[in-house]
Parts: structure tokens; C-alpha cells; sequence
């Protein structure tokens, strides 16, 4: 473990609404396609540390041992996470400049940045 | 080492990759939900493409796109109809002949899954094309459920408002639920009347393209392209192949060609003699031809030979003074006999008047039947304008071109009459 990065990771969560009528198809498709690209263009700079969608639905858990488990993510929620981009940048500066390319932002996506913490120094 | 996201390879989509597997999922799940399920099988189409949308980013663009979006449409399904009484009223699973077959489609080998979409959407076409639907209706609901056209495409190609557009949807589907139509090809008995009707749809959705004044042009340009893919398809059937739907897809593949030159740098209208013809789509005239060729092969000469034959003489002319205007006079003769219709005349007019002279367009527009109709119509007095100009009577023709401003509502129309207008002094 020797090439370690000097730039630290910062983690793009995108949080979007469930509601609204769909796009039409040829619609999803130029959408898709802006997902795409603004991903490749990353890769392309080598800021690009990985990336995943989420499922809709999962489990929440909460209390000693999950004593209480429920279907989640939240059942009132009016923004589901669907998804996270990881990238190196130098600072929140240039990460939040990265997250301004996300084509979400354009139909209401909320895109969070948070810094990873990086290991102490020994 | 930085990640590369996923799918590098897939730099592209096949353009409108989307919209033509929607129009083909739903042809092939409505085939086996039933046309009662028609929604069922739109519904959980559009889902399996929303999922897409979210998915493919981040996953990559799967190896066989078309078998993941049936897939999931068909998990969709079974989840819809385990939640909801929406399955024949009662038990509320899918049944599991129609859940083997579609798993059987999947796993098919891809040329009998091409074959078996192929056949489906051919019978849905059938089906979108009922006689018992209003023809605004069958046209709609072919962009629809075969085109994969969305709601708001289809209302801002016909101008209309999204929710009649919707509604329009609503009532032909319902239609079909309570006919219980089947998803059939027509019998032989019927067979003649029903194919004319697929084709006057097509027909409508070409034209509806083709007027190129109205609305977004690549969204013109992409009903043409539905309109001609959907007439090879049922030209590649031994139902549909007939002289016909040769003339139709002749009369389609010629104005098709044209499309590239119609429209200037900046978006504004190019009438015929205006346009480069070097801009032409040679390969699109050479298919005209063929099926031109192809349409003669019966006793019956109709109106898509006819105009197929007039767009031929355009196509075939290798400049606007070259063009064979006494051919194109003749074969309007013979549309009228066919459809004594004032627009039909009045495009007869503009031939006659390049033929023999502005003086006889003008009396070719003065012995138009039912002219009076033709009266709000814009193009009417533009063409008046023009032959009046021609004629040496400026001032006459700066009043009809007054006239057609005051009635044409779309800009590049305006611009070109008010282009006519300045041309006349005073």
C-alpha cells in the first residue's frame, strides 16, 4: 500500500423525490444518457473512485440488536438516496465543483458532498 | 489507481434505443396479457425504463439491453398483479402459461425473439388501426403503443394539450377492453379493408411529420421515420405486401429525401425551387423508386400511387426548371377524379401555373369547386400572391399576401409570406 493518493475522497449521495410523472422514453434516454457521460468525464480525469446505485427498499434497523426492524428505507420519506458517486479531489472546493456537473441537479436531485475522513497520519 | 466507471465500451446508445424497445415490449407483453391489460403492459414498460434510466450508470449498459428491459417489465408485471386485483378481476397472478411463455421469448434464440417482436407488433398495428376507433385515435395510440412516444411527444406533434391527448388515450383503450379485440392479424375476408386502414394511419403520421412548418423538426422527422419503419414492417408480410403499401412506402421513402434541404441554416423555410438538391437523400429516392416500381404490380391506381408519381417527377428532375410539369398536371387530373377535394385542386393549380404560365394558375385556382372552403386557409392566398406577382400584378398580390399573414399562425410560415410581401413595391 504505497501509492496512497494525496488527495483525499469525498462522497457525492444523490437524494431524489419519488413523485412526479415519468419522462418519456426518448426523454430517459437523453437523461441516461448525461448520467453517462458526466460519470465518463470523470474517469476521463482520473477523479473517478467508484460508484453504485441503491435499491429502492431495504431495512432499518434501530435499538440493541435491531429489536425494532422495518421495512425502509423511511416510510414517510419524501427523498429516497438512490445512488452514490465517490471522487478524489484536493479540497470541497474542486468536489463541489465536480458534483455541479451532476445532470440530476436539472430535474430536482439533491446531490450531498462529504469529505471522507482520512486515516490518522502515523 | 484511478476507477474507470463502468460501460466504457458502451460509449453510445443506439439512438432512440428507448423509445423503440418500449413500442416493441409493449407490443409483445400486450399480446400475452391481453388487450384488456394494454395499460398493464404500458405501465410496467415505462417502469422497466425508469429503472434503467437509474440503473445504467452506474452498472453499465447490460449485454442485451432488450432482454433486461423485458425482464424486469415482466417482474414488474408479476409484482403489480400479486399486489392488485388487476389480473382478469380475481386471482391476481399472472398465469403461469403467459409467465412460461415470456420466459421462453427470453430464452429463445435471438433470431426467433426478433421474429416473434416482429409478428406482435404487427398485430398490435392491427390492433391500433381498429375501424371502430376515430382515426385521430388510431394514430395516437400507434405512437403509443408502438412508436413508444410519450404523452406529451404526442400532444406537442398534433397540438393539442397533454391532458385530451391523455383522455384521447383513456377512451380508445377502453374501447378495446370493452370490444375485447383480439390481437390478431385480420382474416382474409376482411383482409382489404383493414390494410387500407393501416395505411391511411401511416399515412397521417407521415404527413403529420412531413408539414414541416409546424412545431420541433426532429420530432417532424422522427414520425416520418416511425411512419416508414412501420410500413416495411408490414411490407415484409405476405399480408402487407401489396401494390399499395408499395405506392405508400414509395410516396414516403421520396418526400423522406427531401427533408434535409426544406429547412435553411437558420431554421427557415425553403420552398421547392429554393432548395439544394444536392442535400437530397439519393439512397432514400433509389428505394422510392423500387417500390414505385414494385407498387405497379396491380390493376388499381390509387392515391399513394398517384402522389408517389408526383413526387417521383420532383425527385427525378435534376433542377426545378427541368421538372416535368405537364406529367405532374396529368397525374393531379387523375387524384381529382379520385378526391375532388379543394386542397388537392389547389396544388393542381401551382403545377398548371408552372406548366403553362401564371395566368393559367390563376384561372386553374379561380375554377377550384368549393374554393369558398379555401378562404382560411393561409397557403391559398400565398399561392394567390405568388401567381398574381408572377403575373405582373404586385399590387393585387401584396393584398393576398396580406391576407395569408393574417391567417398563418406558425413563424417560418410568417416569414415567408412577409419574405413575398416585401418583394411587392408600395
Amino acid at each position: 500500500m504505497t501509492t496512497k493518493s494525496k488527495n483525499p475522497q469525498f462522497l457525492l449521495l444523490f437524494r431524489h423525490s419519488p413523485e412526479g410523472p415519468d419522462p418519456a422514453p426518448e426523454e430517459m434516454q437523453k437523461i441516461m444518457g448525461r448520467w453517462m457521460d458526466w460519470m465518463k468525464g470523470m474517469g476521463a480525469k482520473g477523479v473517478f473512485a467508484g460508484a453504485n446505485r441503491l435499491q429502492e427498499s431495504g431495512k432499518v434497523l434501530r435499538g440493541p440488536r435491531g429489536a425494532s426492524l422495518t421495512d425502509g428505507p423511511f416510510v414517510e420519506a419524501k427523498e429516497v438516496v438512490g445512488g452514490y458517486v465517490m471522487v478524489t479531489a484536493a479540497n470541497y472546493a474542486q468536489a463541489v465543483e465536480l458534483a455541479r456537473g451532476c445532470p440530476g441537479l436539472e430535474m430536482g436531485t439533491i446531490v450531498e458532498v462529504r469529505e471522507v475522513e482520512p486515516l490518522p497520519e502515523m | 489507481m484511478p476507477v474507470t466507471p463502468h460501460s466504457p465500451e458502451v460509449t453510445r446508445l443506439v439512438d432512440h434505443l428507448f423509445r423503440r424497445e418500449a413500442g416493441r415490449l409493449v407490443a409483445i407483453l400486450t399480446r400475452h396479457f391481453g388487450i384488456a391489460h394494454l395499460h398493464l403492459a404500458e405501465d410496467v414498460v415505462q417502469d422497466a425504463l425508469v429503472k434503467a434510466m437509474q440503473t445504467w450508470p452506474f452498472t453499465g449498459v447490460p449485454q442485451n439491453p432488450s432482454a433486461w428491459l423485458l425482464q424486469t417489465a415482466k417482474n414488474r408485471a408479476l409484482d403489480q398483479t400479486r399486489r392488485a386485483s388487476v389480473w382478469r378481476g380475481k386471482q391476481l397472478e399472472l398465469s403461469p402459461q403467459v409467465e412460461d411463455y415470456l420466459q421462453a421469448a427470453l430464452e429463445a434464440p435471438a433470431p426467433r425473439f426478433e421474429e416473434e417482436i416482429r409478428d406482435s407488433q404487427l398485430r398490435m398495428m392491427f390492433v391500433c388501426c381498429h375501424p371502430g376507433l376515430p382515426p385521430e385515435a388510431q394514430v395516437a395510440l400507434t405512437l403509443k403503443t408502438l412508436c413508444g412516444f410519450g404523452e406529451s411527444e404526442i400532444a406537442a406533434a398534433f397540438l393539442t394539450g397533454e391532458a385530451a391527448m391523455t383522455k384521447r388515450l383513456v377512451r380508445a383503450r377502453q374501447y378495446l377492453r370493452e370490444q375485447a379485440v383480439a390481437i390478431e392479424l385480420p382474416v382474409a375476408a376482411e383482409l382489404a379493408p383493414r390494410v387500407e386502414r393501416v395505411l391511411q394511419v401511416l399515412y397521417l403520421l407521415f404527413n403529420e411529420g412531413y408539414k414541416a412548418s409546424r412545431g420541433d423538426s426532429l420530432l417532424r422527422a422522427d414520425l416520418c421515420d416511425e411512419a416508414i419503419r412501420l410500413a416495411e414492417l408490414l411490407m415484409a408480410h405476405p399480408l402487407g405486401d401489396r401494390p399499395a403499401t408499395h405506392a405508400l412506402l414509395a410516396l414516403m421513402y421520396f418526400g423522406a429525401a427531401r427533408l434535409p434541404a426544406r429547412l435553411d441554416d437558420t431554421g427557415g423555410l425553403l420552398v421547392l425551387a429554393e432548395q439544394d438538391r444536392g442535400r437530397w437523400d439519393r439512397s432514400r429516392i433509389g428505394r422510392g423508386m423500387r417500390h414505385l416500381e414494385l407498387s405497379g404490380a396491380g390493376p388499381v391506381v390509387g392515391r399513394y400511387h398517384l402522389e408517389a408519381g408526383i413526387a417521383a417527377c420532383h425527385c427525378l428532375a435534376l433542377d426545378f426548371a427541368a421538372t416535368d410539369w405537364q406529367r405532374i398536371v396529368g397525374l393531379f387530373d387523375q387524384l381529382l377524379r379520385l378526391d375532388d377535394s379543394p386542397l388537392v385542386a389547389l396544388n393542381r393549380a401551382v403545377a398548371v401555373a408552372q406548366a403553362d404560365g401564371p395566368v393559367a394558375g390563376l384561372h386553374a385556382l379561380a375554377a377550384i369547386k368549393g374554393r369558398a372552403t379555401l378562404e382560411d386557409y393561409h397557403l391559398y392566398h400565398a399561392v394567390a400572391g405568388q401567381l398574381l406577382f408572377d403575373a405582373g400584378r404586385a399590387d393585387h398580390a401584396a393584398v393576398r399576401f396580406r391576407r395569408g399573414l393574417e391567417l398563418a399562425k406558425l413563424p417560418a410560415e410568417r416569414a415567408l409570406l412577409e419574405k413575398r410581401l416585401r418583394q411587392c413595391p408600395g
